[in-house]
């Protein structure tokens, strides 16, 4: 179980590959209604490019949906949004998405479920890459066991690293790590910000300190239709530590932001 | 443990019986006693096993092809858009027709031979078999579907076959497998009600035939005989299931228990 930070430290650029530039993507017109309510109405948001985009916002606010969106999971969309790559090629195709629930398939061995993309194209499977990306998440050596074998905080290891297999320039999060306990969470949070830099990320989370953690900008996603706050800009790069002193402007301001959002939703 | 567990039930069903007979004071041409049907079971184990091995086999055939059928109704269902509305009406007649009625029908088409038998058994399975699998193709988690869908984005029918082969049908094994089972457990049903309508060969036949003759402790043999064959398919593949899908869920439980 030693997820350290060192080794995935040495291998990022390499084992993950390197995904296709990542485009800066902005989702202008986004309309969606759930149960006849509108959940947002024209919202527009942007996603900087290479750089890692938190959501945060109270429950039912609709920042899954904003993500299933992206992912183009929504088929009824009431009017479907105008989502812009500023390297001009479409988005089908470049995206990859990781759910809280690690979604392994309990009858296929871990690598077969790293390999699923590649399966479900009809691609070859690439064998060597797959024990690589294991490796990264620390579990290169139980490749051929089922997942019904594996803790918690391993599952979610594998998630990241099929995650990563995809090579897809812009990944979509949503709440990756909630499921899991503090020290699982620090230290997979740790990883998966070494893995993932350099592609365009929206991670959609609870978690204040995770989004302090990860994020280069942090949005808080509120009202009813929802909008999207100006980002907060945490300084210094991910991954940060969320308990030092130069976070702690930014935490408050987080805090802030939240509790109003929470005080709008209640009112 | 499970072995004696049956060897209990069994002992205590025999002691019943044999009270039954021997307090109330039937003739045995009306009931006959324990003793006596293993009197007669003993005298026609030729006989017995002849018949039982047409009844068996037809089972076993039944099975295969009702299997077969269901499993490919189910994938077509599921895999072509169109295909459940003419689909879903055959599969539903199949079952409101009952199978009592089309025996002799089927006899009269197909003969007094095995075919009429293996196609009252595969008609008889062909419901829960179908049913099973394809609420089993339908029940699969929709967050594995989104994830499946990311990852084949923008391959339209393609994308859709490979989702279908590679998630959705390994996702409807399990619930496959309790088709299957049931399927195991009524499927000498069919065979049996095919051999009493018409035929020359099975344990249906031999029942019919001794019941004729009033050899009562012979239908009972023959009878003891068909549950037998049954039980002993059913744990087989029951066991089979168990073996060819270890990541079953319900293991688990068992465990647990």
């Amino acid at each position: 179980m030693t997820a350290s930070d060192a080794p995935a430290c040495v291998i990022d650029g390499d084992i993950a590959g390197k995904a296709p530039a990542p485009p800066g993507i902005r989702l202008s017109g986004g309309r969606l209604t759930f149960d006849g309510r509108p959940l947002f109405d024209d919202l527009d948001v942007t996603l900087a490019a290479g750089r890692v985009t938190c959501l945060l916002g109270p429950s039912g606010v609709g920042k899954s949906s904003l993500l299933r969106l992206l992912a183009g999971l929504v088929e009824d969309a009431a009017a479907p949004p105008a989502i812009l790559c500023d390297d001009g090629l479409p988005l089908t195709g470049r995206v990859a998405y990781m759910d809280q629930r690690d979604l392994l398939l309990p009858w296929a061995s871990i690598r077969r479920n790293v390999q699923l993309g590649a399966r479900l194209r009809g691609e070859p499977p690439d064998r060597a890459r797959a024990d690589a990306l294991l490796a990264a998440v620390g579990l290169d050596h139980r490749a051929d066991d089922l997942p019904a074998t594996l803790s918690g905080g391993m599952r979610q290891r594998v998630a990241l690293a099929r995650t990563l297999m995809e090579n897809r320039p812009v990944v979509l999060m949503d709440e990756p790590f909630s499921a899991l306990d503090a020290v699982t969470r620090y230290r997979l949070q740790g990883l998966a910000s070494r893995l993932l830099a350099g592609r365009t990320v929206l991670l959609v989370t609870h978690d204040p300190l995770e989004a302090l953690r990860l994020g280069h900008r942090i949005h808080v996603m509120q009202g009813a239709p929802a909008r999207l706050d100006t980002a907060l800009e945490p300084p210094g790069p991910p991954p940060r530590e969320p308990y030092e002193a130069e976070l702690t402007a930014a935490a408050k301001l987080l805090m802030a932001r939240l509790q109003d959002a929470a005080g709008a939703e209640a009112s | 443990m499970s072995a004696l567990r049956l060897a209990v039930v069994a002992a205590g069903l025999l002691l019943v019986w044999a009270l039954i007979v021997r307090l109330s004071g039937v003739p045995p041409y009306i009931l006959p006693g324990p003793e006596l049907v293993l009197d007669a079971w003993t005298s026609h184990v030729p006989a017995l096993a002849r018949h039982g091995a047409v009844t068996f086999t037809e089972i076993l055939l039944g099975l295969l092809a009702g299997t077969a059928l269901g499993v490919v109704s189910a994938l077509s269902v599921a895999g072509f858009r169109g295909a459940r509305r003419w689909v879903l009406p055959v599969l539903v007649a199949s079952q409101a027709i009952p199978v009592f009625a089309l025996a002799p029908l089927l006899v009269l088409w197909l003969g007094y031979g095995m075919p009429s038998k293996v196609a009252m058994a595969t008609l008889i399975i062909y419901f829960p078999v179908t049913v099973a699998f394809l609420d089993g193709l339908n029940r699969t988690d929709p967050a594995w579907l989104d994830l499946a869908r990311t990852m084949t984005a923008g391959r339209g029918r393609a994308g859709r076959r490979a989702i279908l082969w590679h998630v959705r049908v390994p996702a409807a094994l399990p619930a496959l497998a309790s088709g299957l089972r049931v399927a195991t457990a009524v499927a000498p049903i069919g065979a049996v009600v095919g051999e009493w309508v018409g035929s020359s060969a099975g344990l249906g036949y031999l029942m019919l035939h001794a019941n004729g003759r009033m050899q009562i402790d012979l239908m009972f043999a023959a009878l003891l005989t068909l549950a037998a064959l049954s039980v002993l398919l059913y744990f087989t593949v029951d066991r089979l299931l168990r073996r060819l899908l270890p990541w079953q869920p319900e293991r688990a439980f068992d465990r647990a228990a």
